[in-house]
């Protein structure tokens, strides 16, 4: 039950969204720079950052939306399972470990980041574009998160919903919404 | 000493923001709405807000000019801002602020620790569902901010002068317009 009267059938952060259109916007621009935007790094390690800080932070709503999109990128579901549990044995590259490990420092307190933690990640190849960005991801995971979980927001546990976000994410990006109508609600038990 | 290059001149987020402009502009589009765009919460408020939650992510430079910002608004009263930081529920604030300020620190941990009951007292003190959504996202964007000027290392000064003079033109100005001088001018500095 969400704590203020949002707009019923839309789950987690779209419901906020549609809620508060005047915020809505540079937080949906911000994701679509951030996450689908040409970068150095691909859209499917990008979104296997966002996923991880969102399961670190038990976003529900977050982890299966984000976690779906980076499994249409990367054309492998089990990837993006293996990285939630245990991103170290993850068929990943040591560039995209050593960016994850900035990433869960960032989402507990940006001031855990060492200069040890940079220096692995430079030696191997990340620019300071990556590790800027892999910050900013982190960080602004930490407020979607928050945002998604603080408002009480309905996250279905519903599969084929997130697959079916996942994709619209992957191929369209943030700018737009990925749920336009309200989706169907289970009937409450008699 | 910051984590990547970025402009030696600029303190804080600015730097980060110059380093990067297209991300600023909807960082920046953010903050000006949440914290200066029409509200029934005052800006004053909405500065304490944002100063709290930065105060308890111990991000030195964000509750430093939030701070400063607040107090601009509120007829320059630093010791009410400094009680806010130290203990909001001694602060000569409206109980209607407590409520959000309690709000606003358990979304700082994690946002599923905000309870009915939290929303319920918050209701009955009069805050509407609109100062609610807004008190949790301004909560969620400044663990966002401060993980940011933290996570990159950035230079965060100690000269309290320096926060009351910047406080004073952001609180006159807003965010965009004073963001646009130091993008403009590192974008300068950039094309020589």
């Amino acid at each position: 039950m969400p704590h203020i009267d949002l707009p019923e059938g839309f789950p987690g952060i779209s419901a906020g969204f549609t809620f508060r259109p005047e915020t809505a916007k540079p937080m949906r621009q911000l994701a679509h720079i951030l996450l689908h935007e040409p970068n150095s790094l691909s859209p499917g390690e990008r979104e296997l950052i966002a996923t991880y800080v969102s399961s670190r932070n038990n976003c529900h709503f977050c982890q299966s939306s984000h976690g779906a999109a980076a499994a249409c990128h990367l054309g492998d579901a089990t990837v993006v399972i293996k990285v939630k549990s245990d991103f170290l044995s993850a068929p990943i590259s040591d560039k995209l470990k050593s960016l994850l490990v900035i990433a869960g420092k960032v989402q507990q307190d940006g001031k855990l980041v060492t200069s040890a933690d940079v220096q692995a990640a430079r030696s191997h190849g990340v620019t300071d574009l990556e590790i800027h960005d892999t910050v900013l991801i982190a960080a602004a995971f930490s407020m979607y998160n928050r945002y998604v979980d603080g408002l009480g927001t309905w996250q279905p546990d519903n599969p084929e919903m997130y697959a079916q976000m996942g994709r619209h994410l992957a191929d369209e990006g943030y700018n737009e919404p990925s749920i336009k109508h309200p989706v169907e609600q289970p009937a409450p038990a008699a | 000493m910051p984590h990547i290059d970025l402009p030696p001149d600029l303190p804080g987020i600015r730097g980060a923001m110059a380093f990067r402009p297209e991300t600023a502009r909807p960082l920046n589009a953010l903050v000006e709405i949440l914290l200066t765009g029409p509200s029934t919460l005052s800006r004053g408020e909405r500065e304490l807000i944002a100063t709290y939650v930065s105060s308890r992510n111990c991000t030195h430079y964000c509750h430093c000019i939030h701070g400063a910002i607040a107090a601009a608004h509120l007829g320059g009263d630093e010791g009410l801002v400094k009680q806010v930081k130290i203990d909001f529920t001694q602060a000569a604030i409206s109980p209607k602020l407590k409520a959000l300020l309690a709000i606003a620190g358990k979304v700082q941990q994690d946002g599923k620790l905000v309870t009915p009951d939290d929303v319920r007292t918050a209701r009955e003190l009069g805050a509407t569902d609109l100062e609610i959504h807004d008190t949790v996202l301004i909560a969620a964007a400044f663990c966002m901010y401060n993980r940011y000027v933290d996570g990159l290392g950035t230079d965060q000064p100690d000269d309290e002068a320096l926060y009351r003079e910047r406080g004073r033109r952001v609180a006159r100005d807003g965010y965009v317009t004073v963001s646009e001088e130091y993008l403009a001018s590192h974008a300068h500095a950039a094309a020589h």
